[in-house]
């Protein structure tokens, strides 16, 4: 009898430490302390991973039959505005990328030069922070190149992405990285996909390819680059759209 | 001692009834680490699942691509946090990841140096022998829950299940888990193709995982089954009571 009462209070005890467990768990979430503990989770990562990589370790390339049949789009498909409407309708002709910040030489480089740039063709895995994950052939012009070319100063420590489609929050969507990724080899700004002038729903006319990371971080539409010493102060703060709004990773190598 | 105690006995000196000493303390400490460990990734783990619910096989694998599991929504009673919100989900279940990993690491090395491994989680070929097993199995399904000398080792079946969880389930976990991040498949690119690629090794990190949800449901169970009361105390404390010997009569129990 004394084990079935046991057993009893067990199971009672179980499914109310179960309930208990789930709420406390949410109400964990939403304190400011604890997300600031969760988050020592992503600096380790960040450390670890920049300990251990090759700066020049390369994401796996793959062959042409490789690819994925269809490669999907995600977040915006079309961005809004009569300004990319108009860019779009001119094939691009006068969209300009500007790069400024901390560097000595301000550029403003029309599509075609860029176009005319030494290119790098990579075939890589692309892969989002929801699970899912396609490969395909990108052919941009190195990042490296550009900043080169600009002049960067040794102060800057990151590389801010401005991109032409406006978000929810009536901001337009952005993305960082650091030095370490904007000097990697594979770290483009690709202006095809699967050797087609890339689509609108994948970021006509210029998205970045920063293949060590998930797809978020790959900045869509990139009209702007600004060099930057610190990422305080820049939108929400935090490095990115998705960042700033939705709590994601800034390094989201993992 | 006279030989008929030594047989009753094992030669352990040790009856139905006593108090004795059986989970050393690393043992229990990476116990309940887990507890925490497994429950808090399981459950983000279902939001995170919940952000893309089909699995695939190979390099890749999006909505274009045919999936070979539709993965049923789950609610909000299984996920962390209750919500779907897979940002502060991702946050859970890569900080509890470092414990998880590195707390096997450390119980692996320690097991090996306290001779744990050697002397409790290793299978010998006479405790595979079909007719032992057999027995094992027939006493797991009646519920005949070892006693005396017996109950002082883990049983066979026991035995089995923990050796293919810390040896062969939470290796495999983590091992896919790293593989999914594109950071570190430029650190070691060979551990993706051995998984067969990111699809492949995303479907065995969540098969993995439903494995291991499926071991702790036996475990518990197991658990209220034997004796809670004692199970807990070993675990907490290290202290295990023997159970009586059931073949013994009840007078010698007592004495």
């Amino acid at each position: 009898m004394s084990g079935l009462v046991t057993r009893r209070a067990l199971v009672a005890g179980l499914a109310a430490g179960a309930g208990g467990l789930l709420s406390g768990c949410d109400e964990l979430g939403q304190d400011p302390e604890f997300r600031r503990l969760l988050g020592t989770a992503e600096q380790a990562n960040y450390r670890l991973h920049r300990l251990l990589q090759n700066r020049a370790a390369l994401a796996e390339e793959f062959a042409p039959q490789q690819r994925s049949p269809t490669f999907r789009h995600n977040g915006t498909a079309m961005p809004a505005g009569t300004d990319y409407a108009r860019h779009l309708r001119d094939g691009f002709a006068d969209w300009r990328l500007v790069i400024d910040g901390m560097v000595a030489r301000p550029q403003a480089i029309p599509l075609a030069e860029l176009r005319a740039m030494p290119a790098r063709q990579q075939i890589t895995r692309h892969d989002c922070v929801e699970g899912w994950s396609a490969i395909a052939k990108w052919t941009g012009v190195p990042l490296k190149l550009l900043l080169d070319r600009a002049g960067i100063s040794p102060q800057a420590k990151f590389l801010v992405f401005h991109c032409a489609d406006a978000q929810s929050n009536g901001a337009p969507y952005y993305e960082s990285i650091d030095r370490v990724d904007a000097a990697h080899p594979q770290t483009v700004l690709a202006w095809a996909l699967n050797d087609r002038p890339l689509p609108v729903q994948n970021g006509a006319p210029l998205r970045l390819r920063v293949e060590r990371q998930l797809g978020y971080k790959h900045a869509k539409y990139v009209g702007r680059i600004e060099a930057v010493a610190s990422l305080a102060g820049i939108y929400g703060g935090r490095g990115g759209f998705w960042e700033d709004v939705a709590g994601y990773e800034w390094y989201a190598g993992i | 001692m006279t030989s008929e105690r030594r047989e009753e006995t094992g030669g352990t000196g040790v009856r139905g009834g006593d108090l004795v000493f059986r989970h050393r303390l690393a043992t229990r400490l990476w116990h309940w680490l887990n507890v925490v460990a497994v429950v808090v990734l399981l459950m983000s783990g279902l939001t995170i699942s919940n952000a893309h619910p089909f699995l695939y096989w190979g390099e890749y694998g999006a909505n274009f691509d045919r999936a070979w599991l539709d993965v049923p929504r789950f609610p909000g009673w299984m996920t962390i946090p209750s919500y779907y919100d897979l940002a502060l989900a991702r946050r859970w279940h890569l900080f509890v990841a470092w414990p998880f990993a590195f707390g096997l690491l450390i119980y692996l090395l320690v097991s090996l140096f306290n001779r744990h491994i050697a002397r409790d989680l290793t299978l010998s070929a006479r405790e595979l022998a079909p007719s032992r097993l057999w027995r094992d199995i027939k006493n797991h399904v009646r519920l005949n829950f070892p006693t005396g000398h017996e109950a002082l080792s883990y049983n066979i079946l026991q035995k089995i299940a923990y050796v293919g969880v810390i040896f062969g389930l939470l290796p495999i976990l983590i091992l896919t888990g790293l593989s999914l991040s594109p950071g570190f498949n430029a650190v070691w690119p060979g551990l993706l193709d051995l998984f067969g690629g990111r699809a492949s090794a995303r479907s065995l990190h969540f098969i993995s995982a439903g494995l291991l949800a499926l071991f702790a449901v036996g475990h518990l169970l197991l658990v209220l089954l034997a004796g809670p009361y004692n199970q807990m105390r070993g675990m907490i404390t290290g202290r295990y009571r023997i159970p009586p010997d059931r073949d013994a009569p009840r007078a010698k129990v007592a004495a």
